[in-house]
């Protein structure tokens, strides 16, 4: 069970959890029906990033869509668009978004966009060309897109979903152990025994430090590499140098979540109250600059956040030991804080 | 007097596919009686006895309690009878108080009765200072007594014990068996499990279970002279030793 | 009735005589809708961005100005000559480089023509294609700036912009509704199901089976309270998200209410069904948290689109109960639609919970086996 959840998650999470903008659904409102407003019909659906709900007159039934959520982004041709383009005034489209998910709203606009100027400045310069005048191609843009070539989103949440799943394995595992002890009652059999307590706790972290690094080997092997074709840039070494040392820090968690609580129902429900914050503020998800100041701030007391970006760093694009010293010593630093904390509070409340 | 049957059960038997728990039992108990039901571990004493509550459908045979079938007629049954199980059956995070009115009220008793009874079944117990307590705080002896009056509240005919006195002190056992008394004295019928021993010699009549079927059945004074012991630990050895079904 | 009071009565007791499990209770939606509300965002604001500059003069200037201005962007450095920008992305956050050519200004003012090099960390598909797209409408808007004070060209298209329903993109438009479903579902599923269990485990359930107790009763009275208290939750939620996040219901709230009543139903009943399969505690809580919350999260769609998901996940995401609130949520709360629109989805739900019901009655055995 412990083994399997992880594996199957990682399996299904990373291609379900694709965020990549792609198949906006549009709704185009042609009053004008113009060899114009066709063409740029025509380019829009040719973008790729769009498909065509619906075409027609009516803006009334294209707002049904709209409300049904079947169609994202309404754009709407006025009538004389073609007359009104040829003329100084300007000719004027009106597109609206759906907005209630912002960002699908905001990208999918810029799309829009950056496709109706495109369009734009090729009838300019048509039209220039016509009239006889210098063709100024402006300014070219050209990008390139580095360490991911086929964008694929699952390269980015592969090793971002595995980080948390090793830290759920060992958090939950170690937690639950020990308060099932303390309720079964068989750690009082281990307090009579003359076993000192650090060697007690000892015992208990290296088995699931173990298990960690198997979990962690099975999911970076077999599934991110014999499945997704996920091959790290960098070597294995920076990676299992501070897998070794995040996954004390996290066992460290776990043992002291232990002492806080005295049942299996409680470190359940602490354990998942605190997990469910440590992924939501460890830029799984959601990009952390984009938050404010204090919720940055919470990022960077947060474990999870490192481990991530580390294992996207080394994975993706290949950053060496000497590049992640910082992400390394904070690591170091929180393994010996929780672990100290941990121990501490184990005697006082022994 | 006549006496009258409280509970008649024919030739019951219930099968856990190819293991059978309980083989082919006869007996009948008496109103008022207390009837002690004995055997090793794993010899399918509660088996039968969740059968005879309704919580087990049996696999074959026949049982009436209170005069009520166990086939079709469950649910007259359980008006009629209390039930105390092997775990500890209040609930620990609710008062004395609170744990009282809801049994009450699980039983339907209207809101004077329920009022007058729990007085009255705190002053006897001596609670009145720990009413408002949580059960959980209270000694594992005190629990038990109090649940064994929680579940005669309603007055039934039949009540069911099942290892009532396990981990209770010699002191605490003797009170709880004066309860079992003063209840079948109400003409209760009470059909209790137990391990001990001793306790076997305070009730009116006991079987002896073996695998799953019952091997004897007579007066401790009658058990003791059919099989020669003095005592019916002996009794329980000479039986018990038979036993193929290791105790689980 | 006189038993069902008995029995809402102790489950009360029992709610509140559990504290921790009290404030996990109403903490979580408290503090999720809090760090939804003000922490995360999709959007994607201060990104790390170099521009490098080769020309170094007004023009180009002017345009980092532009970049500087941008709150999409954070500007990190300028710099002037070569870097290894593999070097760069490695060491540091930096998202996009920008490189601008030697003759940068020479050759857009006289030749009409100038390429831009946009160096992008793919890493993340998503927000490297974004990235790229605002830098570029950026450049183009620079460029009409720039040639509008040349001469003045007609054949201009016009596009204006509304943003509908969420004129400000505030992210909590979208989590606020992801929020709910995920609080009510979850919370009364973990929490029916193990309140069930642990009087299976404690031997309680017996001494009520073994009572007159029509077991309809137990389950009922194990139902409401929690259906009171999701209530309750739900009006917190919906409270916090009006007067902190400023997110305004413009539906009706009876519907919205209604429809909620419908999923805490169907929560209810499954929650019901995993008490009757498992027999433990920490079976139960597995099954509820670790087996609903993921896909909970991944299928009511609004962490993730579910269009984009492949065939048989979207597939799957027909079944999970809150995926259909969601939809109804967002059209009542947000769109102010009526009864008319979401219907269907009322439909499916009541559905689900009539499914449920009638499964986990039919398995809640009279007689424990």
């Amino acid at each position: 069970m412990i083994f399997l959840m992880p594996i199957i998650q990682l399996l299904i999470l990373p291609m379900a959890a694709d965020y990549e903008i792609k198949n906006i659904n549009i709704s185009i409102v042609d009053h004008d029906h113009s060899s114009y407003s066709r063409e740029l019909t025509h380019k829009i659906i040719s973008s790729g990033y769009f498909v065509l709900n619906d075409y027609g007159q009516d803006y009334q039934s294209a707002f049904k869509n709209f409300e049904k959520d079947q169609s994202d982004i309404i754009l709407e041709i006025p009538h004389d668009f073609e007359k009104n383009i040829g003329k100084l005034s300007a000719s004027s489209l009106l597109v609206s978004t759906n907005a209630i998910n912002g960002v699908k709203a905001g990208v999918g606009s810029a799309y829009l966009m950056q496709i109706i100027s495109n369009y734009n400045q090729k009838i300019r310069q048509k039209w220039l060309h016509y009239n006889g005048q210098e063709i100024k191609e402006g300014m070219h843009v050209e990008s390139r897109f580095w360490y991911n070539k086929y964008m694929k989103y699952t390269f980015f949440m592969v090793p971002g979903i595995l980080g948390i799943l090793v830290t759920m394995v060992g958090v939950y595992m170690c937690s639950l152990n020990i308060v099932k002890e303390k309720e079964i009652g068989t750690i009082e059999q281990i307090n009579v025994t003359p076993i000192k307590k650090q060697y007690f706790i000892l015992g208990k972290l290296i088995p699931f430090w173990l298990i960690g690094i198997f979990v962690f080997s099975v999911g970076l092997f077999v599934v991110a590499r014999g499945i997704y074709g996920i091959i790290p840039i960098g070597s294995y070494f920076p990676l299992y140098a501070f897998l070794a040392i995040y996954l004390v820090a996290a066992l460290g968690i776990g043992l002291l979540i232990s002492t806080y609580s005295s049942t299996q129902q409680q470190s359940m429900s602490l354990t998942f109250f605190l997990m469910m914050i440590f992924i939501l503020m460890s830029g799984l998800f959601t990009p952390i600059e984009s938050m404010p100041e204090w919720a940055q701030f919470i990022t960077k007391l947060n474990p999870v956040t490192y481990f991530i970006d580390v294992m996207r760093r080394v994975i993706l694009k290949g950053s060496t030991i000497h590049e992640l010293q910082f992400d390394f010593i904070v690591v170091s630093i929180m393994a010996a804080f929780f672990n100290i904390w941990a121990v501490l509070n184990y005697k006082k409340t022994n | 007097m006549e006496k009258k049957i409280v509970i008649k059960v024919e030739n019951l038997v219930k099968a856990f596919g190819d293991f059978i728990a309980v083989d082919n039992i006869s007996f009948e108990v008496y109103q008022g009686e207390i009837f002690g039901f004995l055997g090793a571990n794993g010899a399918g004493k509660t088996t039968a006895m969740r059968m005879l509550c309704g919580l087990s459908t049996p696999t074959s045979g026949d049982a009436q309690i209170a005069g009520y079938d166990i086939y079709t007629n469950t649910e007259d049954i359980k008006k009629n009878i209390g039930y105390m199980s092997q775990k500890f059956s209040l609930y620990e995070d609710l008062t004395v108080k609170e744990n009282i009115r809801f049994f009450a009220g699980v039983y339907g008793l209207d809101i004077k009765t329920i009022k007058r009874k729990s007085e009255e079944l705190i002053n006897t117990l001596g609670l009145n200072a720990e009413a408002n307590k949580l059960v959980g705080s209270l000694p594992l002896g005190w629990k038990q007594k109090l649940a064994f009056s929680v579940a005669i509240i309603h007055e039934p005919k039949v009540v069911f014990l099942d290892e009532p006195t396990g981990g209770v002190d010699p002191v605490t056992r003797r009170q709880f068996w004066d309860m079992i008394y003063a209840a079948s004295d109400k003409n209760i019928t009470v059909f209790v499990t137990t391990h001990y021993m001793d306790e076997a010699e305070y009730c009116h009549r006991v079987s002896m279970m073996v695998d799953g079927k019952i091997e004897a059945l007579d007066t401790p004074q009658g058990l003791k002279d059919t099989y020669h012991a003095q005592s019916m630990d002996q009794v329980f050895y000479q039986l018990a030793r038979a036993a193929t079904r290791s105790a689980d | 009735m006189r038993q069902l009071l008995a029995y809402i009565k102790k489950e009360f007791y029992h709610v509140f005589r559990d504290s921790k499990t009290l404030i996990l209770l109403f903490g979580m939606p408290i503090v999720q809708i809090l760090l939804f509300g003000f922490a995360l965002t999709n959007e994607i604001k201060n990104s790390e961005l170099i521009i490098c500059d080769y020309s170094n003069n007004k023009t180009s200037e002017k345009l980092i100005e532009k970049f500087r201005a941008n709150n999409n962007f954070l500007l990190k450095e300028v710099i002037y000559d070569d870097h290894d920008y593999n070097q760069i992305f490695r060491e540091s956050k930096v998202k996009l480089i920008i490189t601008l050519p030697e003759n940068f200004e020479g050759d857009l003012i006289h030749q009409g023509k100038s390429t831009v090099l946009l160096t992008a960390d793919a890493s993340d598909p998503n927000t490297s294609n974004t990235l790229v797209v605002y830098a570029t409408n950026i450049l183009y808007d620079f460029q009409k700036e720039m040639s509008n004070n040349v001469i003045l060209i007609p054949y201009t298209i016009d596009t204006s912009i509304r943003m509908m329903y969420n004129p400000e993109l505030k992210g909590a438009y979208n989590f606020v509704p992801g929020v709910m479903s995920l609080v009510l579902l979850l919370v009364c599923v973990l929490m029916t199901s193990v309140s069930i269990v642990r009087e299976k485990e404690l031997g309680t359930m017996e001494i009520l089976l073994v009572s007159p107790t029509n077991p309809l009763i137990i389950i009922i009275s194990k139902a409401i309270p929690y259906f009171l208290l999701s209530i309750v939750n739900l009006t917190v939620i919906l409270l916090l998200s009006t007067y902190l996040l400023d997110m305004p219901i413009n539906g009706s709230l009876f519907l919205l209410y209604l429809a909620s009543s419908i999923l805490i139903l169907t929560a209810l009943a499954l929650g019901l069904l995993i008490s009757n399969v498992t027999n433990s505690q920490e079976a139960a809580m597995l099954i509820s948290l670790m087996g609903m919350l993921m896909p909970t999260i991944l299928f009511t769609g609004f962490m993730f689109p579910i269009e984009n998901m492949p065939l048989p996940l979207q597939i799957v995401s027909n079944i999970v109960p809150s995926r259909w609130y969601f939809i109804i949520v967002k059209d009542v709360v947000i769109k102010g639609l009526g009864f008319a629109s979401i219907w269907k989805e009322m439909l499916v739900l009541m559905g689900m919970a009539i499914f449920l019901l009638a499964l986990s009655l039919k398995k809640f055995k009279t007689r424990l086996e």
